[in-house]
């Protein structure tokens, strides 16, 4: 699975036109228990300050599933401040759906999330994901990369309960 | 009616000087058209509805662009009040409780009593033959802030009267193991060397209060680290002779507000 998005950035026109890419593959790990709810995920770059340079992909359920009633005003965004770093860094003052962005939750499994066009100017950067699952738990997780990559590069980490394998590939 | 004026400090001994008066929401971080339910109480120990409820009277809801909200499902029981907020803007709100009045304390026939009530009742309640007799003033704020959507700051501006905390830190965007910084007024000007205590709720599941003390600096700031994630209770007070109301000749002004603080 793929998703194309765009990491928009501020300074996008004073930052040369970079070949350069990234590409984030986040593992949502089987949890065996009696009543599993899909997690919540969002993905996104931070500037050194924590300001977010761009959002790669928030999962969520925005609509109500067959046969569920849902007040309106009680869809699903109503749990998204559950992911309280995302909430609190940029969620609060995103306009949903996120062209590109936002999708529908997923079952267990990985993930491919490549953003289309990656014109960050050049610095040091964080790559945040944070999980939150109804019932369950929350995580978040990052990997500190340097902008624009020298040589290619795979970074990774690794989540102990709500996340599984996070890896991002980096292409100078 | 002799009227003993004292110009020491007015040690009034008043109930409520023990307990401390509190907002609790239900959350203080919310989605976009989202409802809160809030409790009120006054007890000792911080949002543990055992003692009185506090009146919501005087509960004045300040919406995000300025205007004011009302409670909905208000409901005042044996040991708390509760109302539901609808946070149809978004932004931030501030919820008030904010009571003034009068305390006199005097002595009666050799004993000692006690009245509390507004400016224009006291010479017709308190005896002519009493003395001894001593009167103070009173302003109360009992505050907390709730956020819809994305915060703002336009309805924390401060009104000039009595003791009043100015954010720096936004008062819904508190996280565990980072400093906030807050500011005090008193009638609009900085409160200097003001002290303040904050305390985190459930203190029946634990032994020791573990109490967090700060002072204003010369700008009437000052900084709490929270080590700790949860619901927070900040108290402060003053007194001085600046009244407003005669015949009172001290005035005690408080401060409490409630916070939230979320794991990073």
């Amino acid at each position: 699975m793929r998703n194309k998005t765009t990491l928009l950035v501020s300074g996008l026109m004073a930052s040369p036109a970079m070949a350069a890419g990234l590409e984030l593959t986040i593992e949502i790990p089987t949890i065996d228990i009696a009543e599993y709810h899909r997690p919540y995920v969002a993905a996104w770059v931070e500037r050194e300050d924590r300001s977010v340079a761009g959002q790669l992909a928030l999962w969520y359920q925005d609509k109500a599933k067959p046969g569920q009633m849902v007040k309106p005003g009680e869809g699903g965004e109503k749990w998204l401040p559950d992911l309280r770093q995302w909430w609190r860094r940029v969620g609060q003052r995103t306009t949903l759906p996120l062209d590109g962005v936002s999708g529908a939750t997923k079952v267990p499994g990985r993930y491919k999330v490549e953003p289309a066009t990656t014109a960050l100017p050049a610095g040091q950067y964080k790559l945040v994901v944070e999980a939150a699952r109804e019932d369950g738990g929350r995580e978040v997780l990052n990997i500190p990369f340097a902008w624009p990559p020298k040589a290619g590069e795979t970074l990774s980490t690794k989540g102990t309960s709500e996340l599984g394998a996070l890896t991002l590939l980096l292409k100078p | 009616m002799t009227r003993t004026l004292l110009l020491a400090a007015l040690a009034l001994p008043l109930a409520a000087q023990a307990h401390t008066a509190w907002l609790l929401p239900s959350a203080t971080v919310l989605p976009v058209k989202a409802w809160v339910t809030v409790d009120a109480g006054i007890s000792t120990d911080a949002f543990i509805a055992n003692h009185n409820p506090l009146k919501l009277d005087t509960l004045v809801i300040t919406a995000p662009d300025g205007s004011t909200a009302q409670p909905e499902n208000a409901l005042t029981g044996k040991f708390r009040s509760t109302f539901d907020v609808n946070l149809a803007i978004p932004g931030t709100y501030r919820l008030t409780v904010l009571n003034s009045g009068l305390n006199a304390s005097y002595e009666l026939n050799g004993e000692k009593k006690r009245w509390r009530g507004k400016a224009e009742n006291l010479a017709k309640e308190i005896p002519a033959e009493a003395t001894q007799l001593e009167v103070g003033e009173t302003l109360q704020r009992v505050e907390t802030f709730v956020t819809d959507g994305p915060k703002n700051l336009d309805a924390l501006k401060p009104t000039g009267k009595g003791l009043e905390l100015v954010p720096v830190t936004h008062p819904t965007d508190l996280f565990n193991g980072e400093t906030a910084t807050f500011k005090l007024l008193i009638d609009g000007a900085p409160a200097v060397s003001q002290k303040v205590s904050v305390v985190r709720g459930g203190m029946r599941y634990r032994n020791q209060q573990h109490e967090i003390e700060a002072t204003t600096d010369a700008t009437g700031a000052f900084r709490i680290t929270w080590p700790e994630p949860g619901q927070w209770l900040l108290s402060t007070s003053a007194t001085d002779d600046k009244v407003s109301t005669k015949p009172a000749t001290q005035r005690r002004l408080s401060y409490t507000a409630s916070f939230e603080v979320l794991p990073q």
